[in-house]
């Protein structure tokens, strides 16, 4: 399934293109252990989005055993996992799935890797823009901020509407009065990360 | 309903019942002033940092979180409605509990102590312990003839991180079913909703729903109900199968069969209209 996705996994593999320290970082830096994967495949049985992905939760794990740094940031996988933990209940490991996934999001982020669903990153960063001004998600905003990007006003015109209509969306965020304090926690980390 | 012996319970309701889920919010503090449970919400609470925050940085993610925990007042348990913003706030106390750094950080943060002991429960939690038929033995059997799914979503399932934290598995079943409904059984009560995906790839969230929704019609069910406000705004935006099946929130479901009649407010924000299919149970007017 995945050969299809990726030539490198076709194409002969020169070890010294392979980050054979990239389970090690993760485990350091993140405290994620996948060395503990044996690969079951419960996981992938399991995830609900794996029509979706372009690779299964295992074989993300197995890129990432193997050293293949650029084909696991680069994935889909790491951003449609939406931590809903059906895979993590079910590896007789306990290996924190959602977790990884997030090592692998931040890693991605910091190191500028190619992202595969780019609107998924800008929701985020639409999510975080509204916490960081307000101290609560404003969800009109959010959806406005969204679909102003993409130049898709159209597609849920008439979900939103009927939201709107019920109040369901406001025009008025609910604000945090302590809003400095929401503020400091924006500040820039040290790792130079960008939120929004 | 004896206001004397009311508990005071903190209470984090977070965005999804401060704005698109009003009426999950109106409907639980209804239902707990019925069990003599008073909801104190934090004061000036903010967001946990939702799905998106722990994507991009951990550290924003546990800040985030962290401000809410620690405006909890101390000696009484914080109860949370949405099962999302429960797991932020747990796995940032239990970082804490486990790793010092992360408290110094906290302390340094928010300029407070951390409090070891504060109990931050799903509010199924505390109604795991009430007695519950002890507040229904009039309208025992105020739901009868109602056939209803539950929908937990991922709620059922924990990070492994937390392996101890309480699972809900059969709770609204078990209390329904004592009110006088029938629940069914069904394929789709744990199967994740797609969450924020709704936004940017509703191609993928569409199909899931569809499957849920053709799951609980398949079963014969009149209403599926849902804990969690996320999931049943995804079920009630997403699917594209016609007749939809309508959805109501556990505990307006909960509250209406221990007879509150303050249910106006509720029922007219849902989008798929469960007001019909009410009447003809004669459950609401």
């Amino acid at each position: 399934m995945e050969t299809n996705q990726n030539s490198s996994l076709i194409a002969p593999v020169k070890t010294k293109d392979l980050d054979l320290n990239f389970a090690a970082e993760i485990k350091q830096k993140h405290g994620v252990d996948i060395n503990r994967c044996f690969h079951c495949q419960t996981c992938a049985g399991g995830c609900p989005f794996h029509l979706a992905t372009d690779y299964p939760p295992n074989s993300i794990i197995r890129l990432v055993q193997l050293g293949f740094r650029k084909e696991a940031l680069e994935s889909s996988t790491i951003w449609l996992c939406v931590g809903c933990h059906t895979c993590s209940i079910q590896c007789p490991m306990a290996i924190d799935m959602s977790a990884f996934m997030d090592a692998l999001r931040q890693t991605a982020i910091k190191e500028g890797a190619c992202v595969a669903e780019p609107d998924i990153l800008n929701f985020h960063r639409d999510v975080l823009h509204t916490i960081k001004r307000h101290g609560r998600t404003h969800k009109l905003e959010i959806m406005l901020r969204y679909k102003a990007r993409k130049w898709d006003w159209f597609s849920d015109i008439l979900v939103g509407t009927k939201m709107f209509a019920k109040r369901k969306l406001h025009l008025k965020p609910s604000k945090v009065k302590a809003i400095e304090q929401i503020q400091k926690t924006f500040q820039p980390q040290p790792d130079g990360v960008v939120y929004e | 309903m004896n206001k004397q012996s009311a508990i005071d319970v903190s209470y984090f309701p977070g965005c999804s019942l401060a704005s698109t889920a009003t009426e999950n919010n109106l409907s639980l503090i209804n239902l707990f002033n019925r069990l003599g449970i008073n909801l104190v919400e934090l004061d000036d609470w903010s967001c946990c940092g939702s799905s998106s925050a722990h994507c991009i940085n951990s550290e924003l993610a546990f800040d985030l979180a962290t401000r809410n925990i620690s405006l909890a007042p101390p000696g009484r348990p914080l109860a949370i409605a949405c099962p999302s913003c429960l797991l932020r706030l747990r796995e940032a106390q239990h970082h804490m509990q486990n790793d010092e750094k992360a408290r110094i950080r906290y302390e340094e943060t928010w300029g407070r102590p951390f409090d070891p002991n504060l109990k931050i429960q799903h509010y199924f939690e505390l109604l795991d312990k009430k007695n519950l038929l002890s507040f229904s033995k009039d309208q025992i059997q105020k739901l009868k003839g109602l056939k209803f799914v539950t929908y937990y979503g991922c709620m059922l399932a924990r990070p492994p991180s937390l392996p101890r934290d309480t699972k809900y598995h059969g709770l609204m079943e078990r209390i329904l079913s004592s009110l006088g409904a029938t629940s069914l059984p069904w394929a789709y009560t744990s199967q994740c909703c797609g969450t924020f995906l709704s936004v940017a790839r509703p191609d993928i969230v569409t199909p899931l729903v569809n499957k849920i929704i053709r799951g609980a019609q398949d079963a014969g069910a009149d209403f599926i109900i849902t804990a969690c406000a996320m999931c049943h705004m995804n079920l009630e935006v997403r699917p594209t199968v016609k007749p939809t099946v309508p959805t109501l929130h556990f505990t307006e479901i909960f509250s209406l069969a221990l007879g509150t009649d303050d249910y106006k407010k509720w029922f007219s924000k849902h989008l798929v209209d469960p007001r019909p299919l009410l009447k003809a149970k004669c459950l609401i007017n």
